[in-house]
């Protein structure tokens, strides 16, 4: 497919939002299912983005900052791997199977700008010698644009060469038992999110709910809102009756019982 | 001299709210987010202290740029809890440098351990789950509905954790220690879980097709039974399930989800060499 200038440049603003949104973590805009929507709406297809976010969310699934630690890059991923999909004429899991690299390289990425910014952070020591507040607004846009230059010029240098018969040769190689097998791995490779999710709770003395969530889908038709609903009752049945959290009521509850039991012997 | 008290506004907690948004536009690895905090407060600082060159607001600036690291969406009630005393102070309450830090970081340890399993382990999966599953049907509800959804919880505790930080001010701190962030924690978790075992279940898909036997009927039709016909009988999904082990076993074993991925791509791809998987 040829891109027009326009849609280059629509490429490059759309790049700029989901890597700030990336280091934000704040409106999701760097999220597979918004950043390749919004890359397949600026090339003129945006059902195709739609399904290429849908399948790499359920791949990003776990994917986290937590403290310090950086977690694979979801907006590079979305953004390239939609683009090879649209522009460069590619299978769906050719896109998602590109697209593991691409987060991994996204990661070192912003592991590289994070640290440039520490000079930023450094900068903006000088308005405790004059109080400047303006200039501290002006270098926290800066480091946020440095974030998002990060995404929007790999992608557009992709969106200028993904046409190419250099890049279409490149990936026309890539033998069918590969695509086959990376296919395959599509279906059952969502786990890693999941089970990124299910550690990150720490929580052990909880897993009675995983096993729940797993044999009530395995043996009913229920949809994930009905699952929903069951979850957060169980959440709240659960609450309610665990004795760490009614330690008050029930020391009077068993008081009350001793005085019947008591006057019931007399 | 006039002492005329200084009183922060509904439109700078506003403004707050507002460059929140932004918290961590400028995350780096010295001080993480501590020119975001110091970006998001400034409409409070300029207005508690308004002269440029008075020694106040150079303290004010040197406090906010120490380091801060928070699950940023509850940071809303640090900052909440951080005006009232930076409102407290500059009307001549004698709060130092070292109450104001103190509180900061005494608060945004605890703070992440309650946001990050609320937002990152409940919320945000399960809405972008909901999403996905119509997104692969190439429906536009997928994605609006992830959008709308998280950012309404998300705006809404930046919104309510300014206000609320600000109105209670230190009092915040008695109130986390009653139990109720406990309660929003563990009951976000069995949530998070439960659609967690759920998915496993329904949205993976993994077929051995290897032919255990095949059985000619009387009737003439023949019935075979492959390895996955037989796994099916025992419990759908129990592949994922062992997978999804192995994978919780591999993550808390230090080994980088990456290369889990890639693991799992050669075993498809080999899966699909050898016939084993389809």
């Amino acid at each position: 497919m040829e891109i027009s200038t326009l849609q280059v440049i629509l490429v490059f603003l759309v790049s700029c939002v989901c890597g700030a949104g990336s280091i934000l973590d704040e409106f999701q805009t760097h999220r597979p299912l918004i950043a390749c929507t919004l890359i397949g709406l600026v090339l003129g297809d945006m059902t195709t983005g739609i399904i290429v976010g849908g399948s790499l969310e359920l791949l990003a699934l776990g994917w986290m900052n937590i403290g310090a630690a950086l977690a694979p890059d979801a907006a590079l991923a979305s953004v390239i791997s939609t683009i090879l999909v649209i522009v460069g004429g590619q299978d769906i899991s050719t896109g998602i199977a590109v697209a593991i690299p691409l987060a991994a390289a996204g990661q070192v990425l912003t592991y590289v700008v994070r640290a440039i910014t520490v000079g930023f952070q450094h900068a903006a020591d000088k308005s405790v010698e004059d109080g400047n507040l303006a200039r501290l607004d002006w270098i926290h846009f800066g480091a946020l644009m440095l974030q998002a230059m990060r995404i929007a010029i790999p992608a557009l240098i992709v969106a200028l060469t993904a046409g190419t018969d250099v890049v279409q040769t490149m990936l026309n190689a890539i033998p069918p038992v590969v695509t086959t097998g990376l296919k395959i791995a599509g279906g059952f490779i969502a786990v890693v999110g999941y089970a990124m999710v299910i550690n990150m709770m720490r929580a052990g003395h909880l897993m009675p709910f995983f096993y729940a969530g797993f044999v009530i889908a395995a043996f009913t038709d229920f949809n994930l809102v009905a699952l929903g609903v069951l979850g957060t009752i169980m959440a709240v049945i659960y609450i309610q009756i665990h004795p760490k959290y009614n330690k008050s009521q029930q020391v009077v509850v068993a008081a009350a019982s001793n005085n019947d039991l008591d006057n019931r012997l007399d | 001299m006039t002492t005329e008290i200084k009183k922060v506004t509904k439109s700078d907690l506003n403004s707050v709210v507002l460059r929140s948004n932004l918290f961590q536009g400028s995350w780096n690895f010295e001080r993480m987010q501590a020119l975001g905090f110091m970006y998001s407060i400034s409409p409070v600082i300029k207005r508690l202290y308004p002269d440029p060159n008075s020694q106040e607001r150079k303290d004010a600036i040197k406090r906010h740029l120490e380091f801060f690291n928070t699950q940023p969406f509850v940071a809303a009630p640090v900052l909440g809890v951080t005006i009232a005393m930076e409102e407290e102070r500059a009307n001549g309450k004698p709060i130092d440098d070292a109450a104001i830090n103190g509180i900061k970081v005494g608060l945004m340890g605890p703070l992440a351990g309650v946001g990050d399993p609320i937002y990152w382990g409940t919320a945000r999966p399960v809405f972008a789950a909901l999403g996905a599953g119509l997104a692969l049907s190439g429906s536009i509800l997928g994605p609006l509905l992830f959008f709308v959804l998280f950012n309404l919880v998300r705006l809404a505790t930046r919104y309510y954790g300014v206000t609320y930080g600000y109105k209670k001010g230190l009092d915040v701190v008695q109130d986390m220690s009653g139990g109720l962030l406990q309660k929003l924690t563990e009951g976000a978790s069995i949530l998070g879980l439960f659609i967690m075992g759920a998915l496993v279940q329904k949205w993976t898909s993994i077929n051995v097709p290897l032919v255990v036997s095949t059985i000619q009927k009387q009737d003439g039709t023949t019935e075979i039974t492959t390895v996955q016909s037989i796994l099916d009988s025992l419990m759908p999904g129990l592949l994922p399930l062992l997978f999804t082990f192995a994978c919780m076993w591999l993550l808390r074993n230090r080994v980088n989800a990456l290369w889990i991925i890639v693991g799992f791509f050669v075993i498809g791809i080999f899966g699909a060499w050898t016939g084993i998987l389809a």
